[in-house]
């Protein structure tokens, strides 16, 4: 079994949660359907979303010069990472350079993807994640399961134990709220006493230097307002050319994560606080050699809203951890094979191809058709296992031979009638979780002859 | 930049120009920007705008109170006083101006304040905010219960409207608030009061 397959087969052990997972994640796309229906002009929305990003990546040095230019005038410290290791010494040097004790980081996809929290804690120092979500899976010594989401894959039962353990609550006190103000009070702790605040990038803004930061629950603000340093991290793709086009980002971003009509807090910063500093980290760390591909370029146009995790009937059922990489779902199953493409040569895999993914995208990604793609090229490469390999082979013998075609489907129907056992058995991976429905008697085929002569 | 790991320095020298120039070579042919001409939607009247507003600021978990004329703002201020705790006021209508303090721990038991919003938004409730009327960045996020002071004929109906009326770059920093802090990270349960305030209260000056 595939590396995706194997992971998402011990999630489903445990089928309570994998329904329930199923279906909360359900909900959360039909409060974003409600949210996108509620606009007549969404669809406009999307397409100009679209647009400008294409724009954006076929100017994308020039914007980036410009967004540097305008950044430096403000007073922000400018840094060019080159790819994960180089983003995680700038940090380190800017960290040591002014002999920082406490370090509060808000939710940042990007330094998931390089590992930041790791790499300083080998060097001896602690990151306090102050995303709810992300501060308990950081309890858990767990990586995040949902770019937005981070704990959607725990029950409250989980968290307050983690709690218990933590930060001294009541054990089975099961109460959101009493956990959430839990996590209130220590965090402000953290806040007030942190000197360097890490934060990620929604938008950065070529016209103006400016970059926008967007959560729910304050939590960039508090870090970024209270510590002295404040470093921003972005991938190079997070550049928009002008303040206008943030009217369409902010409008589509929180419809399509949560269907909320705008995060609480859409924060711009452009220039240092009074006594503060503030850096910007670029990172590519592989988007130019996206860039360069012409069939999976446009996977860098993505805001992160994860729409397309919550609509995915395979994301919903297997959760975010089968997928062992930063950003999970259908987008994180186009991108990682760019990062690693062996380590995940099994993600492209992991879909259905259904399309609902490139339906929700607010960015019109045509992320299916990606996924299809991937698997070629992973089959060139010869990355593909063995097992599906053979298979694949078989079948394509088979279906090249009508009449070879026909009489094994008389058999199969034969079989799965007369000897159920010998196809709804252990070895038979189509009879998982599944109830195969009766075979008929006669195929469609000779059925059709039949109607023909009559 | 000088803020560079010796130990890296071999291997990155100038990620810039190299980075920039990979993003050269690999971007895809040039597209144009879309014409975001919005119909302005001048069909809506002011009063549904504030109509609008109120709704999706309740929506989001906040109060509305709507007040017309210095006697309005008055009996509010009487009515909803905070019975102790620290209050900073930022608004001319609600009072003399509060001097902001400094230290972070006293500002941590900051119950209540009061700040000048720009321009609020009809389609989500969020009111534009920006440095100057804050006194301090963090004021708006540490307060216990934040009071957002707007003028209803500042009132736009889309997002589109609210960046056409505000100058993103005025001040160092700006925000749009809309609603309390809230979080639903624990099985998608709803709580108001996540990292900022618990309470959000705007006042609609007529």
């Amino acid at each position: 079994m595939s590396k995706h397959a194997t992971l998402a087969a011990q999630f489903n052990a445990d089928e309570a949660r994998t329904d329930w997972h199923d279906q909360t994640l359900w909900w959360v796309r039909q409060k974003r359907d409600k949210a996108a229906h509620s606009l007549p002009e969404w669809e406009q929305l999307r397409q100009w979303a679209s647009e400008i990003k294409n724009h954006t990546l076929s100017h994308l040095d020039t914007y980036l010069q410009q967004f540097e230019e305008n950044a430096i005038a403000n007073g922000v410290n400018v840094h060019w990472a080159a790819d994960a290791a180089e983003h995680n010494a700038i940090i380190h040097q800017i960290i040591k350079a002014n002999g920082v004790q406490g370090i509060v980081k808000s939710k940042s996809m990007l330094t998931e993807e390089c590992h930041l929290n790791e790499y300083l804690l080998k060097q001896g120092i602690e990151v306090v994640d102050t995303d709810l979500g992300e501060r308990i899976v950081q309890f858990r010594k767990e990586p995040p399961s949902h770019i937005v989401l981070p704990a959607i894959h725990l029950k409250k039962q989980d968290v307050s134990d983690t709690f218990h353990d933590h930060l001294g609550t009541e054990k089975g006190n099961y109460d959101p709220q009493y956990l959430t103000h839990s996590a209130r009070k220590h965090l402000r702790e953290k806040f007030l006493a942190a000197d360097l605040a890490i934060t990620g990038v929604n938008f950065a803004i070529a016209e103006t230097g400016g970059f926008v930061v967007c959560t729910n629950e304050g939590n960039a603000d508090m870090g970024a307002h209270a510590a002295k340093i404040h470093i921003a991290c972005m991938g190079f793709e997070k550049i928009i050319p002008r303040a206008e086009h943030l009217g369409v980002f902010t409008r589509l971003l929180a419809r399509s994560a949560t269907g909320q009509p705008i995060t609480t807090y859409t924060s711009h910063f452009h220039k240092p606080g009074p006594g503060q500093e503030l850096h910007i980290v670029i990172v590519d760390n592989g988007r130019s050699r996206q860039l360069g591909r012409e069939d999976f370029r446009n996977s860098l146009k993505c805001i992160r809203c994860a729409a397309c995790f919550n609509t995915c009937p395979v994301y919903r059922r297997s959760g975010g951890h089968s997928y062992h990489t930063a950003v999970a779902g259908p987008i994180g199953s186009i991108l990682n094979p760019n990062l690693d493409m062996k380590a995940n040569a099994d993600l492209p895999f992991a879909s259905t191809l259904c399309g609902s993914c490139s339906n929700v995208c607010p960015v019109k990604i045509n992320i299916h058709e990606q996924l299809w793609k991937w698997r070629q090229v992973i089959a060139k490469e010869g990355l593909v296992e063995p097992s599906k390999k053979a298979g694949m082979k078989f079948m394509a013998w088979v279906l090249s031979k009508p009449a070879l075609y026909r009489s094994m489907g008389a058999l199969a129907r034969w079989s799965m009638r007369k000897l159920p056992f010998l196809v709804n058995n252990q070895l038979n991976p189509w009879y998982k979780q599944r109830e195969m429905p009766k075979a008929p008697r006669e195929s469609f085929q000779s059925w059709y002859k039949k109607q023909q002569r009559s | 930049m000088n803020n560079r790991n010796s130990t890296t320095d071999k291997k990155y020298t100038n990620s810039r120009s190299r980075i920039l120039e990979a993003v050269a070579k690999s971007k895809p042919a040039a597209t144009p920007l879309p014409d975001l001409r919005f119909a302005l939607s001048d069909n809506e009247t002011q009063p549904e705008l504030v109509s609008s507003f109120e709704q999706f600021v309740q929506g989001v978990g906040g109060r509305v109170f709507q007040l017309e004329g210095a006697g309005a703002i008055r009996d509010y201020l009487q009515k909803e006083a905070p019975t102790d705790g620290l209050v900073i006021n930022r608004v001319e209508e609600i009072g003399p101006i509060d001097e902001v303090p400094e230290s972070l721990s006293t500002l941590d038991t900051l119950q209540r304040a009061y700040i000048r919003g720009k321009i609020g938004v009809a389609e989500n409730g969020a009111i534009w905010v920006d440095e100057t009327a804050m006194g301090k960045r963090i004021i708006p996020f540490i307060c216990q219960e934040l009071v957002l002071v707007i003028n209803a004929e500042d009132i736009v109906p889309t997002m589109h409207q609210a960046y056409n009326a505000i100058q993103v770059n005025g001040a160092g920093f700006g925000v749009f608030i809309a609603g309390p802090s809230k979080t639903a990270d624990i099985e998608q349960s709803l709580v108001i009061g996540a990292h900022g305030p618990v309470a959000l209260t705007v006042l609609i000056l007529k």
